[in-house]
Order: C-alpha cells, then structure tokens, then sequence
C-alpha cells in the first residue's frame, strides 16, 4: 500500500503520467464535460455560456421543425444542416469542459493518492500528563500528542520535546527519512507521516479540515481555485469581445434586411460563435490548472494560483548562499607550498594531518591530496596518534613516530612553530583571506609546509543559470551571513548579480521593501521560523518542506523536496503559463479573420446581394458547406489545442524581444493563416462524404 | 501624377517636422514651464484664472477632471443653443453682426449644431451662408471651435499624466489644461494660419454678401464674412465646420492647391504633435515616435487606397466605355463632386486626412467618392479616428489600442501586461474594452435603428447599398466626432437631428468617461523598472502589433456592415448592377 503510494506520488513528480494518454483520466474527464454543461457553473465562463446557450437555440429549431415536419423556424436552411450545427455547437461547449476536466484529473489523481494517507489515525493525547487515546480528526490546534516509533503522526504540529526520524515519503515522495527534532527550524511535522524511530511529543497546529494534506487536497482538487487577477482581467476583456461580436450579428440581421435579404437564426449563432474567442474562453481555466499541475509534477505545490501568476512575473530572485549557490561548506581548492618545499612533501603532510578530522573541510582536504598525487596513507596505522581539534590551541593533527603534523589558522600555526611564519607564507595567507577564502597553515616538526586554500565552492553550472536568468530579464541577490569580502568573492564567481551580506532576518526583510518600493516582485525561499516574515512579504515565497510551521505558513508555495534552486524553476513554470494564455489569446483573436471571409460571403450567397460571393476568397463549395466549415473548425481547433493548453507554450530565455517575435509569428501570423487552410480542408470534406447539404 | 504624389508627400514631411517641434513646445507649456511667448500672454493666463477663480496650483483627480470637463461643455453647449435660438432678436441686428437678417435656427437643428459644436464633430446640418448670422457664426460656433479642440488636447494630457505619475493620482487641473491649450497652442498657430490664408485670398470680412451681375444681367448674391479666422482653427482644431456649406471646396475658404495643402497640414499638426507630447512627457520619445509611426503607417496605407480608387475612376463607367484615363490635360479617375483644381489625388488625400483625424471638412463629395474612397472614410471613423485621430481624441484612442495590444499579446513574453512599466490589470482592461464597446454600440446600435424604422429610411436618396453607406456614414461620423457626411442623407429632419446628436454625445463625452477614468487607474501606479525581460513598446515589432490590433479589434467588427454597404457597392458597379 505504502509502496504503491510512493510509486504513484513519484510518477506524478516525473510527469510519467501524461494525462492524455491514461485511462483513469481521460474516462473520469468525459463525464466530467457532461456535468460541466450545467448553465449555473457554465455562467462563469461567459464566453462558453454564450456558446451553451447558441446550442440550446439551434437545438430548439431543429426540434422543432423535426417535429412540424417543416421548416419553419430553419428558414432557408435544410434541417441536416441545422442538426450539424446544433450537434457541432454541443461539441464545442463540452470539448471546452472536457479540457477544463482533464487537468483538473491530473490533480484529483494526486488527491486521491494524498487521501489515502490521511486515513484516520488514533492520537496520543496528552493532558495533564496522562494519555488518552482519540480519533485524529478530534484533535483541536494546542492539543499535546505523543508519537513513538510505528506512529502515524495525527495532524499538523511542532515537535515540542524529543528527536525522531520521520518517513515523510507520502507527501514528498521521497523515501529518506528526515530528522525531525524540538526546537531550531526542523521542528515541523506533517500529519500523514510516520515516525521511524525515537519518540516526540508534537503541539498541534490545525484544525482538522485545515492541515497541510487538507490544503493540499483541496488545492489539487482545485475545490477552492479561485480565478488570478490575470485571468479576471482576460475573462473582462473576453467578455467584452463576446458582447461587441454580440452587437455586430444583431445587427446584421436589420441591415440585410434593409439590403432585401434576411439571415437565419441557425446562421447568425453559427456566425457569433465563430466570431467570439472560444478557442481561449474554452482553454482558459485548463490553462490555469495545467499551471498549478505542472508545478505539482516539480514537487511544488502552489497555495494558490496568483503565486504561479506572480512568479511569471518576478524581477529580484533572493537566494540564500548555502545550498543553492555553493554546496554550503569549505573545502580545499589549491596547495600552496612554502619556499623551498617540495609540493608532494606538503601534499602528504596535509592528508596525515586531516586523516581523521571529520569535518567536511578535513576530508575535502584529504580528497584534494590524493587527487594531486599524495599516496594514500592508511588511517589509523602503527604508530598514529590523532590530536583533535581544540579551541585553545585552533589546531589539529597527527603523531607519527617521533614527528608531529599540525594544521590549523595562521596565528596558530605561527605561534606553534615559535616563528613568525615564512614572508611568502603570510603574503599567500592574507592573499587568501582577502579572497574571501579560509587559509589553513600546516606544519611538521614545528616547521611551516606551506598553505591549504579553504573556500566555498560555487556549484557547477550556476554561473551558466545565473547568466540565462539575466536573459529572462530577473536580477539574483545572494543573501549570506558571510562577512562582505567572502561574500564579494562568491559572488564574483558565481556571477550573481548582486549581493547581502551579514544577512539577519530584519536586513532581509529591509531588502526586500526596498526592491518592492522600486516596483519589483521579489521571490524567495526560506525555511526557518526567522524567515517567515521575508516570506510574508516577498510576492513569491518558496518555503521548504522541511522547514518549520511558521515559514510554511508564511509562503505561498511550498517544495516537498526542499530544493531551493527550485526557484529557477518556478519562475520559468509562472512565464510558461502567462505565454500559454497570451499565445491562445492572440491565436483566438486572429482567427476572427478568415472566419469573416468564410462566413460573410456564404450567408449572402445567392441573395439579391449575391456579388458578396466575391469575398468567398476560399472558394467554399456552398453557403451550408461553409457556415459548417467554420463552426467544425471553431470547435476542433479547441480539442487539438487542449496539448498545447496543459503542455504550455514552451519558454526559452531568449529576452522578451525575441521571444514576443517568435511567439507572434506562431499564434498571430499563424493565427490568421491557419483557419484559412483548416476551414477549406473542412470544407473539401465535409462537401466529399456528403455531409453539406 | 507624379507632382501630385510629391505634394502629398511634401505634406507629409512638413507635418512630421512642425510637429516635432510643436510636440516638444507642449511639453514645456502644459508642464508650465516658461516660454519666450510668456511676456505676452502669461498676464491673459492669470487674468482669465482670476476671472474663473481658479487656483491653477490645485490639482484633480480623475473624478474631478472628468466633472470640470462636462460642466464647461454643458455650460457652453447651452450658450450656443440660446444664442442660435436669440439669432435675429439681439439688439442691433445682432449687434450689426447680422447683414442678412437671419432669423432664429429652429430648435431641433440649434439642438443638433449646438452639440455637434461642443463635441468637437461639427455635423453641419444647415448651410451656413443661408442660416448662420456672423455673430452667430463667430461667437455661437467658433468659440468651440477652440474650447472643443482644447479640451480634447486636456484629455490627453491628463491621460499622459496618468500613465507618467507614480506617485500621484492627481491629473493636473482641467482649467489650466484648457487655458493653456487655448492660450499658447490654438490662438497662435490660428492667427499665424489666418494670415497665411488671408495671403492667399481666403475671404475675410464683416461686410454684407455682395451683389453681382452676370453677364446674363441676372443678380447673384455671393456670401462672403469673416472666415479666414475661423478656417484656421476649423483645420487646425479638427473641428471641420466650415462657415460655406460647401466647406473646403468653396473657393473663399480654400482657394488654391496651397490653400489645400496647408488645410491638411493643420489638420494633422496637432494631433501629430502629441505623440511627440506623449512621449517626451512618459521620458522616452520612442515611446511616443512607436504610437506615430503605426498612425502614419495607417495614414499612408488608408490615403493611398483611397488616391488609387479615386484615380481609377468608376468601374460601371469604365465597363460603358468612358475613357477615365490620365492625360496631360485632364486629371481624370472619379470626378465626380470633385474641385477641378484638386483633382482625384489631393481629393482622395484630403477625404481620408479629415477622417483619419476628426476634422471632417471636405474639399470634394464624400458622397461622390468610389465606394473604395467611401470604405476608406468609413473604416477611419469606426475605428475611432487614431490615424492620427482628432486633436487629442486620436492619441488618447490609440492608448486605448496600446492598452489593448500590451495586454493581448504582452502575456506572451512570460509576464503579466505592463504598460511603461504601469502592470494592466482588470481595471484598465474594462475600462479600455468599454470605450471601445461605447463605439460600436452607437455605431451600429443606431444604423440598425435607422434602417428598421421609417424615419431612418426616409433618410437616404440613394436606395441599395450606397443608400445603406449614408446611414452608416451618417452614425460612424457622429460618433467619431468627424462631421463630415454622405450629403445624400437627408439629415435636417427630427430623427437624424436627434439621433445624430445622440452619437455625438455618446462618442465624445461617453467615451470620455472611461478613458480619464483610465488615466486615473493608471496614475500613481508603482513603476516597475524595464528589463530584458520586459515588453518593448518603442519598436517596429510593437507598431505592427498594434496595427494588427486595430485592424482585428477594431475594424473586423464592422466587416458585416461595410460587406453590404462600400464593399457591395464596388462589387456590384464592377458588375454592372445599378440601382
């Protein structure tokens, strides 16, 4: 069961389950469009509501006339014809909600899986000492439980006593347990998961309905999605181009009249609906799940769908040091022998002397060494006394046989070889410092070797990522606790563009206003308590999963693996979706076009205005065949775009101008042409199998 | 042929020069900065801000602004009604103002004139040497022939405020705007232009029409009056009422191909010269330069439609065997209700200037034009006039469309639209949508009322499309603020007075409305700092954006209309079916 779940959360992370092709989503989903149709949900959407409504008036007519056996109410339309567009119009409305229900299944496969795991638990509680024994769902937010190995945690909590190794695999996927202990910033738990071992005593934090897994499934489910501010300000302008197509086809029934013809009702609904954006009134809300999955794929998950908006949008990337841009800890990068000391000499004396320090920067040491020839010694051979590390003498080292090997800081070292260290030494030894670097001195038999250059290493390949996000137009701002000097070093190397240093939580928090006062989005990660109120106040905060309660509280995303270069990700999820909408907006608008020119001619075309035929510039077979064309177009080109709408448009770092370029070449200069050729390929068939009446 | 080209494009050129430096001229004068006519006319500036009681360092907001601007046009529409409705009954003959004795305008008409007048469109529904006394002509009519023009150039301004303000929600004051405008813009290029008029024999007088003899013996009284002051500004503030019913073809308003020229070069200086405005105000002229060069574009490409189909004559005539060919002594194409001094090209010139701005003075009939020159007229006014667009109302349109490109195409750039660093929200959306709503609502809302009801029908002397053309014609006109007309309408009798009214109402303030409540969305928005990840808006790649934007959004809307009036017209002249 357990394994199954990990398997499942693991292939929605790794996108394995494309939902277009799996079973248990399609199916769910084409139901999913029926139930849709219901005009109190349709209403929202006022594009398709209007198309909903298109449907039920072709329908009505055709009924009608079926019934009555003449065609009154289709006028000069034949009832085939009437029918098709009826039938196409149907088609139009529910591949709209089959697409909206397709992404939406994606998420509601990753709730069930997320479901399964809140099964009822009995909590520990603890009052006044004594335990009682009560169903999870009645713990209430200042309850005390305890957990010891075995224990599914019952809700929400800080660890207030005690350490354990928690298997927190059924939210992140990830089968590693993590150490979860009171106090610090990894104090959090997750109802859900389990205790692996040890025993804790958790405060809980939520109320049952409003724990983590609770918002999670209520996100995925998209229960409580509510519309971005984009996508309003698109709905508006969506609106409003249904309501100005709305007064162009009123209209044109008193004008044809005038010029001594008449339109059919069939007719002017076909006309409007081919007219008003369906293509993105049907794909927009799909658009904005897809969104939020595609970011769930990531391990994000997004508290809400303005912070996947907003992320499109952010200029400032705040990113901690430690972690993301460096792996977090010193380590050896270069020898530098004393005068006169052979290189291999110095080598092998700083692998003996850090033999046994078990510190990240002892064993880089040694690594490095043996990289650049030391031979290996063997740890712990004959005659080796370790001497560790103490903060009085600031060094460590070995005995071997009668000589003594010694590393440790400058001072140290010079005091211990009751000399003042080598000129070229103590030249190399401020180098170093001033690089921003840890310079570590070593010596044997109270005589100088020569130095061991100590630094951050900036992790491979960042440079590259920093230099592509200055190409999506975003600024990174290294934030690090390190002293200035350190911190100009890393930056320089890591080519980030900017940088704080002695970084505390209200300096942080001053950054962040300051660069928001100048009209910037700023996102962040954070995972301590000390970070909560940057979060709250950065546009994009990332909090990581395995940080405490309240940075989880503050951020409106949240990364399960608790990787902060995550970040990079985000943002490029937050464009993708925004170029998803403006790409099928413009598409949608420019198709009006050949719409026009399919349209216009067809309804006047044997009528006292016949010369109109002129603007039949497709040469469509006849008025019927080409009123078909269009609407087969109009509601085929929703379904072959539902790829596209939870795929997203592809983003790639090539600077706003030319991605605008390429993009208007695709969806606008092909949003012009392609319903010229799709509409007349129709049009050949639909008139081929007979279907143009 | 070729001369005529290198007129229009000599025009081209002036306009583009002048205009620049105009462009920058406004920039210190609406930021009230000093300029050397200061020693002149800065006292008149504070005299007429004592004699209002204005404090001209109170600022609006957009509330405010929007609230001044409808008072002043109430105030002074009802001025002019009651002077028209006075005409013949003031002391004096009108104050010897009035050598004919013309009589009161009937209510109905002085209705219509009075709006027509205050909104800036000047629909002439009267012939103005047979209706119009001087005083009349002079205090009743041209008085909005600046007040109209400066309270569009106020609207911009306030807008350029709104998008430029980042801390403020203040629009600056409109009494100062108006003032300024009037005081250091209009009255100075008008006089200027009245005098280079007057040079070229444009009529100036208060004297009584003048008698004649023919040399048939017979009598012929020729109106004259004081018109070269009143044509400057009638081209100069896109105002386009001319005091002759025959407006710029009448050879006492605009006398000769100079004349004609120079018309045009007025109409299209100011509202040029704003974009120049805009841009130095918003702190990058490229911005301003992006938003000219797609009016300039549209311009060209509209004027050069209209020159080849005017050129090219009538095709049922050509298909009966006309010879509608060039030579060297006859300029040839369609001359019907053209000027023979001017000709198809500087016709054609002049129709789609007056409509790409909202002048709508005419030097040749409209009405007469190829069904392809009357598309041409058309499509200008249902766009809402942005090719430049009328004096200030073509900028603050085609903002309208820069609002709309950004937020259409700015997504796909991976952010959410901004605007010179102004985010496009939901606001800005509606309000935007709405003018454009506004538009097509009066335009066609109003033509299918006309054709469905009898009064409307009785309107057109054409029947089949081209009679369908004049109504559409008849509300594109009135709600774009142009006041040019297919004169084959009917358009003195109660339905098209009232309705027509009612167009340019809804066109001008109407669609105000939203565009300063726009502005004052747009004011005090934070900026956010340009990057390479922004949109750009000062490039070709955006101008044709926008182009594209104001084809599709605009103009595809009205494709149904103009299908089965200008474009059925041509169809069925090439096939030879007359009505």
């Amino acid at each position: 069961m357990e394994d199954r779940q990990r398997q499942e959360r693991r292939n929605l992370r790794r996108g394995r389950t494309s939902s277009l092709t799996d079973r248990t989503i399609l199916l769910p989903a084409l139901g999913g469009a029926f139930t849709k149709l219901n005009p109190l949900r349709m209403v929202r959407n006022p594009v398709m509501f209007v198309v909903e409504v298109g449907s039920v008036i072709t329908t009505v007519v055709f009924m009608l006339d079926l019934f009555n056996g003449t065609p009154g109410f289709s006028g000069a339309n034949n009832q085939l014809f009437v029918g098709q567009i009826a039938a196409w119009l149907w088609l139009t409305v529910l591949f709209a909600n089959f697409a909206e229900a397709v992404a939406e299944g994606r998420g509601k496969a990753q709730a069930a899986a997320l479901r399964r795991t809140r099964s009822d638990t009995i909590a520990r509680r603890l009052v006044d000492g004594k335990e009682d024994r009560i169903p999870s769902t009645q713990l209430r937010k200042g309850d005390v439980v305890v957990c010891e190995v075995g224990d599914v945690i019952p809700g929400d909590g800080d660890v207030i006593e005690g350490i354990a190794s928690v298997d927190e695999s059924a939210i992140t996927g990830e089968s590693a347990p993590v150490i979860r202990e009171a106090g610090g910033d990894r104090s959090a738990v997750t109802g859900g998961t389990r205790v692996l071992s040890d025993r804790i005593v958790v405060q809980i934090t939520a109320n049952p309905g409003q724990t983590f897994l609770d918002r999670m499934i209520n996100l995925v489910e998209s229960a409580s999605r509510r519309k971005t501010p984009n996508e309003i300000a698109l709905n508006i302008l969506l609106a409003a181009l249904t309501i100005i197509f709305m007064v162009a086809t009123v209209t044109l029934q008193p004008f044809a009249i005038y010029a001594g013809t008449s339109v059919t009702i069939t007719v002017l609904i076909a006309l409007l609906v081919c007219l008003i954006p369906t293509t993105i009134g049907g794909l927009l809300s799909a658009i904005g799940i897809a969104g939020i999955d595609r970011l769930l794929q990531r391990n994000v998950v997004a508290l809400s769908g303005r912070a996947v908006e907003a992320a499109g949008d952010v200029d400032t990337l705040l990113l901690d040091k430690t972690g993301t841009i460096t792996y977090g800890n010193r380590q050896a990068s270069e020898f530098i022998p004393a005068p006169g000391v052979p290189m291999n000499r110095l080598l092998e004396a700083a692998e003996l002397a850090s033999l046994a320090d078990e510190t990240p920067e002892g064993k880089s040491i040694v690594a490095l060494a043996r990289r650049l020839g030391a031979a290996a010694a063997s740890n712990g051979g004959d005659g080796m006394t370790f001497v560790p590390f103490s903060a009085s003498t600031r060094m460590s080292g070995v005995d071997v046989d009668s000589h003594s090997i010694r590393k440790g800081a400058d001072d140290a070292m010079a005091r211990w070889s009751a000399n003042e260290l080598p000129a070229e030494v103590a030249e190399r030894v401020a180098m170093i410092g001033r690089s921003g670097g840890t310079p570590l001195v070593v010596g044997e038999d109270h005589v100088v070797l020569g130095t061991i250059h100590l630094k951050d290493i900036v992790k491979p390949g960042i440079r590259d990522r920093f230099a592509e996000l200055r190409r999506m137009g975003l600024r990174t701002v290294m934030i690090t606790g390190d002293n200035p000097l350190t911190a100009a070093a890393i930056a320089r190397e890591s080519g980030v563009d900017d940088f704080l240093a002695q970084a505390t939580p209200e300096r942080k928090l001053e950054l962040i206003k300051n660069e928001q006062g100048q009209g910037r989005m700023i996102a962040m990660t954070g995972d301590g308590t000390n970070d909560a109120p940057a979060l709250a106040q950065a546009d994009v905060a990332v909090a990581m999963n395995s940080g405490t309660q309240a940075a989880k509280e503050a951020g409106n995303l949240i990364d399960l693996d608790s990787d902060p270069t995550k970040l990079i990700e985000i943002v490029e999820a937050g464009k993708q979706m925004l170029i998803t909408r403006g790409a099928l907006t413009t598409f949608s608008i420019a198709n009006d076009v050949a719409k026009y020119f399919a349209i216009i001619p067809a309804i006047f075309i044997g009528t006292t205005v016949g010369e109109l035929k002129a603007l039949n510039v497709m040469q469509l077979h006849s008025s019927n065949s080409a009123v078909l064309a269009a609407v087969i177009f109009n509601a085929l080109i929703i379904i072959a775009l539902v790829p596209l709408a939870l795929r997203g448009v592809r983003y790639r770092p090539i600077g706003a101008a030319a991605l605008l370029r390429n993009n208007l070449l695709i969806y606008g200069i092909g949003g012009i042409i392609a319903p010229f050729i799709g509409i007349k390929l129709i049009d050949l068939i639909i008139t081929a199998i007979g279907l143009s009446a | 042929m070729v001369l005529d080209i290198i007129g229009v494009v000599v025009t081209w050129i002036a306009v583009a020069v002048a205009a620049w430096f105009l462009g920058l001229w406004m920039v210190k004068v609406f930021q009230g900065e000093r300029t050397f006519l200061h020693p002149v006319l800065r006292p008149a500036e504070r005299g007429a801000y004592r004699l209002m009681g204005i404090d001209e360092k109170s600022e609006q907001s957009w509330v405010g602004y929007t609230v001044s601007m409808l008072i002043v046009s109430f105030v002074s529409f009802l001025f002019t009604y009651v002077l028209l409705r006075l005409q013949g009954h003031l002391p004096f003959n009108d104050f010897g103002l009035n050598p004919q004795g013309f009589g009161p305008v009937a209510s109905d008409l002085a209705f219509n004139t009075a709006v027509s007048f205050t909104t800036n469109t000047n629909w002439q529904n009267y012939t103005g040497e047979q209706t119009m006394s001087y005083l009349s002509q002079m205090l009743a009519l041209v008085v909005h022939n600046f007040l109209s023009a400066a309270v569009g150039i106020a609207i911009a301004i306030a807008l350029f405020r709104g998008l430029a303000n980042k801390t403020t929600k203040s629009l600056g004051n409109f009494y100062v705007d108006v003032t300024r405008a009037t005081l250091y813009v209009l009255l100075p290029i008008s006089i200027l232009g009245a005098i280079i008029l007057v040079s070229q024999g444009t009529i100036q007088t208060i004297g009584p029409y003048v008698e004649a003899h023919t040399l048939e013996g017979a009598k012929q009284l020729i109106a004259v009056g004081p018109f070269a002051s009143q044509e400057a500004i009638k081209d100069l503030g896109n105002n386009g009422g001319g005091p002759f019913n025959a407006n710029s073809a009448h050879p006492f308003e605009n006398p000769n191909g100079f004349t004609n020229q120079f018309e045009l070069f007025l109409e299209l200086l100011i509202p040029f010269a704003l974009v120049v405005t805009f841009g130095k105000w918003v702190g990058r002229v490229r911005e301003g330069l992006a938003i000219g060069a797609a009016m300039a574009i549209l311009l060209v490409a509209f004027t050069v439609i209209a020159a080849i189909a005017e050129q090219s004559g009538n095709p049922a005539l050509s298909n009966a065997g006309a010879d509608q060919a060039r030579t060297a002594t006859q300029a040839a194409g369609n001359m019907e209700g053209k000027e023979v001094r001017f000709g198809p090209i500087y016709s054609a010139q002049f129709l789609a200037t007056t409509t790409g701005t909202s002048t709508g003075s005419v030097n040749s009939s409209h009405d007469s034009m190829t069904p392809v020159g009357g598309l041409v007229a058309l499509v200008q006014m249902q766009l809402g006039e942005i090719d430049p667009g009328g004096i200030g109302a073509g900028i603050y349109f085609m903002l309208v469309f820069v609002v709309l490109s950004v937020f259409i195409a700015g997504l796909m750039v991976g952010r959410t639209p901004e605007y010179l660093g102004k985010k496009i929200e939901s606001k800005e959306v509606r309000l935007a949508m709405l003018a454009i709503l506004i538009d097509v609502f009066s335009i066609l809302g109003l033509t299918a009322i006309a054709v469905l009801t009898k009064a409307g029908q009785a309107g057109p002397l054409n029947s089949g499309p081209h009679g369908f053309s004049e109504i559409l014609y008849q509300f594109s006109s009135a709600t774009a603020n142009n006041g040019s007309a297919f004169a084959g309408l009917t358009g003195n009798t109660l339905f098209y007075n009232t309705t027509g009214a009612a167009a340019m109402w809804i066109g001008r303030f109407l669609e105000h409305i939203p565009i300063l409540a726009m502005a004052g969305a747009l004011a005090g928005k934070k900026v956010v700092p340009a990057g390479s990840g922004t949109f750009a808006t000062d490039r070709p790649l955006f101008v044709g954006l926008l182009i594209g934007v104001v084809l599709i959004v605009g103009a595809l809307t009205f494709f149904p209309a103009l299908a089965l009036g200008p474009i059925l017209e041509q169809l069925q002249l090439a096939a030879g079916h007359l009505h």
